[in-house]
């Protein structure tokens, strides 16, 4: 899957005119590149930023119960996740590669790194924001501090940690294009083509706007998700 | 640019050495870092600059009115869906290859978290605050300037803090499209060896924790008095 892709160099020696010249958007090239070039690259750029956000969502649940359990270590996990923000993207992927090599591994790393800023936050701030007299209602009823945390802190969680979940995909989304000076994979690698082929423009258009598109059809089909788990919230929350 | 950098990284070992080799490297060419971090730091700054110049006025304006939170809310939206290589790219198919380029390509990253940052630092002051005010007779730009500017001014620095933190690491990528910067070494492995690229990419992490830290200090020094004891809820509150 991962190696499917494979470099193709964009030849506008070759092609109809429209390629030949490098005008603004040519179709043709599109149509012809799409099985070959752009759809590989999307479907990587997928997985990459799936398994990212994944492995973010699983780290980000575990710290924020800690902080939320012992709030002397709040202060510090969120200074990490602040720290680990701040670093300019290329320079982590380029910071872990004496480590991790040019690898799928890196790049992960890399993202999962930036995941965790706002997915500790907001789920932290989800849990937080959980009426203690709900909790009480619940204990009352005879729950189990288990099934409290499943059936009644997490779902009534679900709105900031989704919202959370919506810009962590959407940022990683940007930040894995540029994963493609480590690995030639995702949305940024026909962009890096065709910048280093005498800006063959229909490719960057293309790519970009794929990349743009799969960011904004997250946030969209996360949206979905959100109003479809708390069906409660829907007259309240228009946005 | 990707191609050279993937073929060259492969004859140097991936050890922890190469942090130590990094470390040489910044002692035998601190003339090649500072030059390649004032081009950066040059570039950053008029980025930051022009997107405050726009963004400011027009989300503290915006948000003394209580209209637009669509606008806000949008701009938000969309700066955060366009991925930094996609807008470099773009800025070099519209602008051609420079520093104007790069600096427009950074502002239009940088004014979507400072302006909807601005928006709702003024839209959410207490009404009941500016209400208190206008009924001690404040004119309406007395309002603006001495009540709703300064309870608003740390979440106005916060999107500031975090375009900054934008543009210094996008800045990084702008080298790809001859933005200079440290990105210069760190995207050139065929010259620079690995230790150059992982010693630019150190000193590019120091100068964005440096830059964000500064700006931290600035907005707590700024936060009057009476807001202080509240934890500034910065970067979430700009993202939600």
């Amino acid at each position: 899957m991962t190696d499917a892709g494979g470099p193709v160099i964009p030849n506008f020696g070759e092609g109809s005119s429209c390629v030949v010249r490098n005008r603004v958007f040519c179709v043709d090239w599109v149509r012809d590149n799409w099985h070959g070039t752009l759809e590989p690259a999307l479907l990587q750029h997928l997985k990459l930023t799936g398994i990212a956000v994944a492995i973010g969502f699983g780290i980000a649940l575990v710290t924020a119960l800690v902080a939320y359990r012992a709030r002397r270590l709040e202060g510090p996990i969120g200074l990490v996740s602040d720290f680990l923000y701040t670093i300019p993207s290329l320079a982590l992927f380029q910071l872990l590669v004496p480590l991790t090599g040019l690898t799928v591994t890196t790049v992960e790393v890399a993202l999962v790194a930036y995941t965790l800023l706002i997915l500790h936050r907001n789920t932290l701030e989800g849990l937080r924001g959980v009426p203690e007299e709900v909790r009480e209602a619940a204990r009352g009823m005879g729950m189990t501090p288990l099934q409290t945390f499943v059936r009644v802190d997490l779902p009534l969680a679900v709105p900031p940690i989704v919202a959370g979940l919506r810009i962590a995909t959407v940022s990683t989304i940007s930040i894995a294009t540029v994963a493609a000076f480590v690995i030639p994979e995702g949305l940024g690698r026909p962009i890096f083509v065709a910048l280093s082929s005498n800006l063959f423009k229909t490719e960057i258009i293309a790519a970009g706007a794929l990349a743009i598109g799969l960011a904004l059809a997250a946030d969209a089909a996360l949206l979905v998700v959100q109003r479809a788990l708390t069906p409660w919230a829907r007259k309240r929350r228009p946005a | 640019m990707g191609e050279e950098a993937a073929t060259g990284v492969i004859a140097d070992a991936f050890t922890w050495r190469t942090f130590g080799r990094a470390f040489r490297f910044m002692a035998d060419n601190p003339g090649l870092l500072l030059d390649k971090t004032a081009q950066q730091v040059e570039l950053s700054a008029a980025a930051i600059g022009i997107a405050i110049a726009i963004a400011l006025p027009l989300g503290v304006w915006l948000g003394h009115l209580h209209r637009g939170s669509f606008v806000a809310i949008s701009v938000s939206n969309l700066g955060r869906a366009l991925p930094s290589l996609v807008l470099i790219a773009f800025g070099i198919l519209v602008f051609g290859i420079g520093f104007w380029n790069n600096a427009a390509a950074l502002v239009v990253l940088a004014v979507p978290p400072i302006l909807t940052n601005a928006y709702f630092a003024v839209d959410q002051v207490d009404e009941s605050v500016v209400e208190a005010a206008r009924g001690m007779g404040m004119r309406r730009r007395d309002v603006l300037l001495r009540v709703e500017l300064p309870l608003a001014l740390p979440l106005v620095f916060a999107g500031i803090r975090i375009g900054t933190v934008f543009v210094v690491a996008t800045a990084t990528i702008a080298a790809i499209a001859g933005g200079g910067g440290l990105g210069d070494v760190i995207v050139n492995q065929a010259t620079y060896r690995l230790e150059g690229v992982v010693a630019a990419a150190l000193w590019v992490s120091a100068l964005a924790l440096g830059a964000a830290g500064l700006l931290a200090l600035a907005q707590r020094a700024l936060t009057p008095a009476g807001l202080r004891r509240e934890r500034g809820s910065g970067r979430t509150g700009a993202a939600l």
